[in-house]
């Protein structure tokens, strides 16, 4: 089936050719990080994790909402997802891959990797980590794969894929469950240190994942003139809808607890987050559109009217994204560390080769889910 | 290095107490004012018994310290080739000085007299009871020894810095360039790091296997840094506790931090 990715449109090619320079880009200014070390990039000994580590914990999100697919059709049989579950799964496997590259890119001695298999270490969450997400990956492929090749073939899945579809729906939810218990196991960080922040990665990732899909669907429509059904997105859009309600409410209910107790140390870092301490600022303008895009995405998704005009629905789909990547792809992780330990206020500001590193991976990602994209084209096309 | 007074007195002593007393280590080391260990192993000639602890502890007694006094973090950089990158973002340090209102947070108030608001306190490694770097990293490239110190493997830390983000006084630092150029003179009995490793206070262990003192604690000559066995009522830190009341950073958080502060 790979072969099925080598041929394409004029506009695929130029595509896939824009992806691979920026992963160039990406790689070349990788070489330099590797050879400078990780001071090329804006952390600091105050702000010691940043865009990567912030990325990777976004993208576990979008790798657990392909369960929003394999639930519904697997579990209920409900049939108009039945068309599209593969992107879902090609999406997780996508996000996944993405994942695994921003830990990776984020090591300052990415030489001794290998050191987390050869010393494994059962009390660090980050072992785990690495055990469930790479068994995601492996569940992912593995399904995927063999159910679009049957669909190639005109066969039936065979009898043994199932236990493993339904095998990655709780795994899903272990991903994400797992990547929160970092950050929420850690004493000394009160801004992590909630029990609902596992709850609200899982809500924010079943909002962003599947805005996502509908997006790559509208597009897929337009450019391949493959539709997932009017249903199957329809439908998409109620999960975005209810998920993205959940987490909003979700961020309310700490915003309460935090400030409703008005037990300064946990105040700092909402504050911090929110409005900026003492001038510094940034953070809070980015989460500013954070929260304007999560409103704007809640009225045109809760809407009817609205949900089922494509174009509208385009949009709610493309604030519910950037809404919820800014918030945990840049405010969650970095607001942990402001105020330090020591009660010090640093900036951090991502710098020009983290950011092409940063875009780097993502073109990798984007590039995979292009080709796998086209491979399940392909086969539907026959 | 030359020794310094303190160090050249205890060598001393060692020495003449070994030579008249060869059979009774442990008066020797009573004689030499080191902390109480538990058994100290016939040494080589020329070379002092490692000194040994159920439980390393410092006390801290910031009062004591002179004004813009830097002695304990000069000799700590000196001693473990801590470099000086000259800026904020990539600094990496062993020990500094803080405010009093920023480490101990719950005691602070707006009345607390200047004499202690503007006081510089020295924070390290606590070298928890329980430290939460030790349980995230995962590779145990930290680690915790049976005498409580908690330390690194340089050669096996991938430099996730999981442990920066567990660790709750903000003692660890990140190689983000390589250190060695900015080191100001390589001390050769201690090894130099890379870039992309964590590194902390090691509670000078590798003197303490050498049978000499935290550098630090030698170096303070306002003798405000003490270090000995929590375990043993003896020791130099066991008699400052029991003078009255102490603080540790954030007891609340459960870490069991081993450096005590009298104020």
């Amino acid at each position: 089936m790979l072969e099925k990715a080598l041929k394409g449109s004029r506009g695929y090619g130029i595509w896939v050719a824009f992806l691979l320079l920026l992963v160039a880009i990406g790689f070349f200014f990788y070489l330099r990080q590797l050879d400078y070390g990780l001071g090329i990039t804006g952390m600091s000994r105050n702000v010691s994790w940043g865009l990567y580590i912030a990325q990777f914990t976004f993208l576990v999100g979008i790798a657990a909402s392909a369960v929003m697919l394999v639930l519904p059709y697997y579990l209920h049989d409900f049939k108009a997802f039945g068309k599209i579950t593969i992107l879902g799964e090609f999406l997780a496997v996508s996000a996944v891959v993405m994942c695994i590259t921003f830990i990776f890119v984020d090591l300052g001695q990415p030489g001794r990797v290998m050191n987390v298999l050869l010393y494994p270490s059962p009390t660090s969450v980050l072992f785990w980590d690495m055990v469930v997400l790479n068994g995601y990956l492996l569940l992912n492929i593995v399904t995927g794969w063999t159910v679009l090749g049957c669909e190639k073939k005109g066969i039936p899945p065979p009898a043994w894929v199932k236990p493993l579809i339904i095998l990655s729906i709780p795994w899903a939810i272990s991903i994400h469950t797992v990547t929160a218990f970092i950050y929420s196991g850690l004493p000394g960080r009160s801004f992590w240190l909630t029990a609902i922040m596992a709850p609200r990665f899982l809500a924010s990732a079943f909002a962003s994942g599947p805005a996502l899909l509908i997006l790559f669907c509208l597009i897929l429509k337009r450019f391949a003139r493959f539709d997932a059904g009017e249903k199957a997105i329809q439908t998409l859009a109620k999960i975005v809808a209810y998920a993205l309600a959940t987490s909003i409410f979700f961020v309310l209910v700490e915003l309460f607890t935090v400030f409703y107790s008005q037990i300064p140390g946990h105040m700092h870092h909402l504050t911090y987050l929110f409005a900026g301490l003492d001038g510094h600022d940034a953070i809070a303008r980015w989460m500013a559109v954070s929260a304007l895009t999560a409103l704007a995405a809640l009225v045109l998704l809760i809407i009817p009217r609205m949900r089922k005009n494509e174009s509208l629905l385009a949009l709610a789909c493309i604030c519910v994204f950037l809404s919820l990547w800014i918030e945990k792809g840049l405010g969650l992780v970095v607001t942990g560390f402001v105020p330090s330990p020591v009660e010090t206020i640093t900036d951090y500001t991502p710098t020009g080769p983290e950011v092409a590193i940063t875009i780097g991976v993502w073109a990798l990602g984007l590039l995979m889910i292009t080709l796998l994209y086209k491979i399940f084209i392909s086969v539907r096309k026959g | 290095m030359a020794p310094t007074r303190r160090e050249f007195i205890k060598i001393a002593g060692f020495s003449a107490v070994g030579l008249i007393l060869p059979s009774l280590p442990l008066l020797s080391q009573a004689q030499a004012g080191t902390p109480a260990a538990g058994s100290v192993s016939p040494a080589a000639p020329g070379v002092l018994p490692a000194l040994k602890a159920k439980r390393w502890a410092m006390t801290v007694e910031p009062r004591k310290c002179r004004p813009d006094c830097t002695d304990c973090i000069t000799a700590c950089h000196l001693e473990h080739n801590v470099p000086d990158f000259g800026n904020p973002k990539d600094d990496v340090h062993w020990i500094s000085l803080e405010r009093v209102e920023h480490i101990f947070p719950a005691e602070a108030h707006p009345r607390l007299p200047e004499s202690i608001t503007k006081l510089p306190v020295p924070v390290l490694c606590n070298h928890c009871e329980n430290p939460p770097c030790v349980r995230v990293c995962p590779t145990q490239a930290t680690f915790k020894r049976a005498d409580g110190i908690v330390m690194m493997d340089y050669h096996r830390c991938i430099g996730c810095r999981f442990c920066m983000a567990a660790c709750p006084y903000g003692s660890r630092s990140m190689n983000y360039r390589d250190p060695r150029p900015f080191i100001r003179k390589i001390n050769p009995a201690f090894p130099t790091r890379t870039k992309g490793v964590v590194e902390k206070c090691n509670f000078c262990e590798e003197r303490l296997a050498r049978g000499i003192l935290p550098a630090c604690v030698i170096a303070c000559k306002d003798k405000a840094l003490a270090f000995g066995d929590l375990e043993d009522p003896r020791s130099d830190v066991r008699l400052i506790l029991d003078k009255g009341l102490s603080l540790r950073r954030r007891p609340e958080l459960g870490t069991g931090p081993q450096v005590y502060y009298i104020l």
